[in-house]
């Protein structure tokens, strides 16, 4: 369920004042983990789940895990 | 679930039970499949079927005596179909020569005597399993009746065509051959067994065989069988002569053979056969509201053209029950029908590993019970739901997100911020208490307020107030323990007040009351009100025509019924029946429906809105606030009875699940206040949102809280843990207060928070 990285996220961390950038993280539901790659802050380590992933991939692996 | 309870409500649904027409033939020819054929001008398909069944096809399409004509249910709008031209029009059309598959030979032999339609069915039917068959007929050739009939009625070529099978299926025929009674029981030591199809005359004692005092072999009519175990008889001579029945011959034939078969294979003759031969189907089919249906007259006395055959198979219904299916969208948007949907809730239950497939089929029932009431056989689809979900819940199956959100919705009407219960001010006991229910109470609040004002003038002796939770949603997610809970404490709390009598606003709560909390005295604030002979204070110029909505909860409760048109009447109101009563329709809360399908929800919502275009008014907060919601101008029946002359309350906005919460608090704190006159601490000072009605809308549908968003960009602005977007201009933040995290994307202008969406998961991130 990886993101379609940017190539500069533009986004930022409001305390750090870092740009977010692509790093490892682990999601995980009902006792099923999977690492992804997400945009994160690489000084507080802030991770950012977007719209299109939260109410896409996301809640796919959702509805396909509670069915299991 | 219980096996045998699904076992049984399977049985109840009779979809699958063979169209009239089918069962009455006695050997069960598939003419909806035939007619369907035709329809589409297929006719070698529909020639196809015909064969399947029937080993002669050509002759029974010219001579069969069609006793499933009679049966056809279009006898109740016109003409029944002419089963018997069309499958001419198979033949005509599209005759080809049988290729029937024939299992690998048998050491078995089997002789038949008598070359009719009985004797060479049965010939035909065992050399297909294999067994080696010899015919012996006593005449010159075979099916010498039928010889013997008019060419214009059965041209012999046709005869010719199909007995063409015989020789495939490598059958020794012997005409010329009379088989004397000495001779027959001959037969039975040199073959494995014997059929006898000897025509309509009586025979001579000492065959060994048991006759009956007219001198016809006695014949078991199931099984065929004689008094000799290796002998099976039947055709004309089982029967009789004087009403030849071609397909009545056949059938003997048939069925002969099968006990044959399961006599050389050392089967039971008896068992399974329950539907041999003709019978009475139970599917049940409604021809009400259909166009007269008029038989397609051929031109030619030859038969019908294709153009012809055409449209009269058109005129089959198809014969179908689906009656649930016709009036429910839920059962209509999974595409089956309840027979199915049954077993596959069953397999769902019994899958310990692996995908649960019907998961959402499961959830998405109103459990309004709808289709029972259509049923001709009452199966509730709400009640195998129930019980699927209440399995889930135990086996700890249950997907977490199908309910979560309502039930939490319960869980804040059983907080403190909701629940309340009161004697009447000046009073130490309750003659009967006052239970609005948390929906009205979250959706109208001053009607509560006003309702019970008009309850304590008119009820001498002292009226509570009960704010609470029926328990509902728990009971319609299969939480069967939260549920009891829910009424325990309920229980208690009547028992505390001397268990008064309770008068509810709320069907639900009606409903769950009557079912579950039998102990209590419960009765409908409408038959009160009835009974009160309330004057409504409404407009004088109050006049209009309104449509009424029952809830589904109180779909059979007729007194209740009665009360609401009585009180609208009283009102001025003209009263339009959407429906017969009793065949009320869910608004999309029952069972929680919206919150798992919210596209089935629609199409229930949005079927039943657009039944009428006259207002609707309806006793149920959640049906008028879910029909107000998609436009339809609808009013509570508390709007009628104790209108405001303000505003049009038919279209007052459904408020959201946000300020339904948040109304209830409200209501609690002001009759706290100006009924109990407690003094009520400040309500808490909430982090002011701006939020535009679009962005509302898309928050309710995604099922996020107002109190949700609070808590996001207050831990978001306590923590400083947010992510700033410079082409936006906006700040992210996101929460996970339990079992979901809630992200906001917002501004900060001034003194308030600028709300420009919201989004949420169930997975948890972790870095």
């Amino acid at each position: 369920m990886n993101e379609p990285k940017p190539s500069a996220s533009q986004l930022s961390c409001a305390k750090c004042k870092q740009e977010l950038v692509p790093g490892k993280v682990a999601v995980s539901y009902l006792g099923n983990t999977f690492p992804v790659e997400l945009l994160k802050c690489p000084n507080c380590g802030l991770v950012f789940v977007s719209e299109d992933l939260a109410t896409g991939k996301m809640l796919q692996v959702e509805q396909a895990l509670e069915d299991k | 679930m219980d096996g045998q309870r699904v076992r049984a409500w399977e049985a109840q649904c009779i979809q699958e039970q063979l169209p009239a027409c089918t069962a009455t033939c006695p050997v069960h020819v598939d003419v909806r499949s035939l007619a369907d054929s035709v329809r589409r001008g297929d006719f070698a398909s529909g020639f196809a079927v015909l064969a399947r069944t029937v080993a002669f096809p050509g002759i029974i399409s010219r001579i069969c005596d069609h006793p499933c004509e009679p049966a056809c249910k279009l006898r109740d709008i016109g003409d029944v179909l002419s089963i018997r031209a069309l499958e001419q029009a198979c033949t005509e059309y599209a005759y080809t020569p049988l290729a029937p598959a024939q299992l690998p030979a048998r050491e078995k032999r089997v002789a038949v005597v008598g070359g009719g339609l009985s004797g060479l069915t049965a010939a035909a039917e065992l050399a297909m399993k294999g067994y080696a068959v010899v015919v012996f007929e006593a005449k010159g050739r075979l099916l010498d009746r039928l010889f013997k009939l008019d060419e214009k009625i059965l041209p012999r070529s046709l005869i010719l065509a199909d007995l063409a099978l015989l020789t495939k299926l490598g059958i020794e025929i012997r005409t010329r051959t009379w088989v004397s009674s000495g001779q027959c029981h001959a037969l039975t030591e040199d073959f494995d067994a014997v059929y006898l199809g000897p025509g309509p005359e009586p025979l001579d004692a000492g065959m060994g065989i048991a006759l009956r005092p007219n001198g016809f072999i006695a014949i078991d009519p199931l099984t065929f069988a004689t008094s000799h175990t290796k002998v099976f008889a039947g055709g004309t001579h089982r029967y009789g002569s004087d009403s030849f029945s071609p397909i009545t011959s056949l059938q003997d034939g048939k069925y002969a053979a099968a006990s044959i078969d399961r006599f050389l294979q050392g089967a039971s003759l008896t068992a399974s056969r329950e539907n041999q031969g003709a019978f009475v189907s139970r599917l049940f089919v409604s021809t009400h509201g259909l166009a007269a249906s008029w038989l397609v007259h051929a031109a030619s006395p030859g038969g019908y053209t294709k153009e012809e055959a055409v449209r009269e198979a058109e005129r089959c219904l198809p014969c179908n029950c689906l009656e649930c299916v016709k009036v429910c969208e839920y059962l209509a948007h999974y595409k089956s029908y309840p027979k199915r949907y049954v077993r596959e809730i069953y397999n769902n239950d019994c899958i310990v590993l692996g995908n649960h497939p019907s998961n959402r089929l499961v959830n998405s029932c109103s459990l309004c019970g709808l289709c029972a009431a259509v049923c001709p056989e009452d199966l509730n689809m709400g009640e195998v739901c129930l019980a699927a979900r209440e399995s889930m819940v135990s086996k700890r199956k249950m997907p977490p997100s199908a309910h979560d959100f309502a039930l939490r919705d319960m869980a804040s009407s059983r907080s403190e911020a909701f629940l309340l219960a009161r004697h009447q001010p000046g009073f130490a006991t309750s003659q009967a208490v006052f239970f609005p229910g948390c929906q009205l109470s979250a959706s109208s609040p001053d009607h509560v307020a006003r309702v019970y004002e008009y309850l304590r003038a008119k009820i001498p002796g002292g009226i509570g107030l009960v704010l609470g939770c029926c328990g509902a949603p728990a009971h319609w997610s299969g939480e069967k323990k939260l549920f009891e809970d829910v009424l325990k404490s309920l229980r208690e709390e009547l028992v505390r007040m001397g268990n008064p009598r309770m008068i509810t606003a709320c069907s639900s709560c009606y409903r769950m009351f009557k079912d579950y909390l039998s102990d209590v005295s419960v009765e409908s604030l409408w038959t009160q009100l009835d009974h009160e002979a309330i004057k409504p204070d409404r407009p004088a110029d109050f006049v209009r025509s309104l449509a009424v909505h029952d809830p589904c909860t109180t779909r059979n409760e007729e007194s209740i019924q009665g009360s609401v048109r009585n009180l609208l009447k009283k009102s001025g109101a003209d009263v339009i029946e959407l429906n017969e009563r009793g065949l009320t329709t869910c608004c999309g809360y029952g069972g929680l429906m919206q919150f798992v399908n919210a596209e089935v929800a629609d199409k229930v919502v949005n079927r039943r809105i657009h039944q009428s275009d006259a207002d609707y008014v309806t006793y149920c907060a959640m049906c008028r606030d879910n029909f107000a919601r998609r436009g339809k101008r609808t009013l509570h029946i508390l709007d009628v009875l104790f209108q405001d002359n303000s505003d049009d309350p038919a279209t007052r906005p459904d408020p959201g699940f946000s300020a339904r919460q948040e109304n209830r608090a409200r209501l609690k704190r002001k009759l706290l206040h100006e009924v109990w006159r407690e003094p009520v601490p400040d309500e808490e000072q909430k982090l002011k949102l701006n939020i535009s009605p679009e962005v509302l809308a898309r928050l309710e549908k995604r099922m996020i809280l107002m109190d949700d968003v609070r808590k996001v960009i207050a831990h978001a602005e306590a923590t400083g843990k947010k992510i700033w977007n410079p082409q936006t201009g906006r700040l992210i933040a996101s929460h996970r207060p339990a079992a979901v995290t809630y992200w906001v994307e917002y501004t900060i202008q001034q003194e308030e928070f600028v709300v420009h969406n919201a989004y949420s998961h169930r997975m948890e991130v972790s870095g």
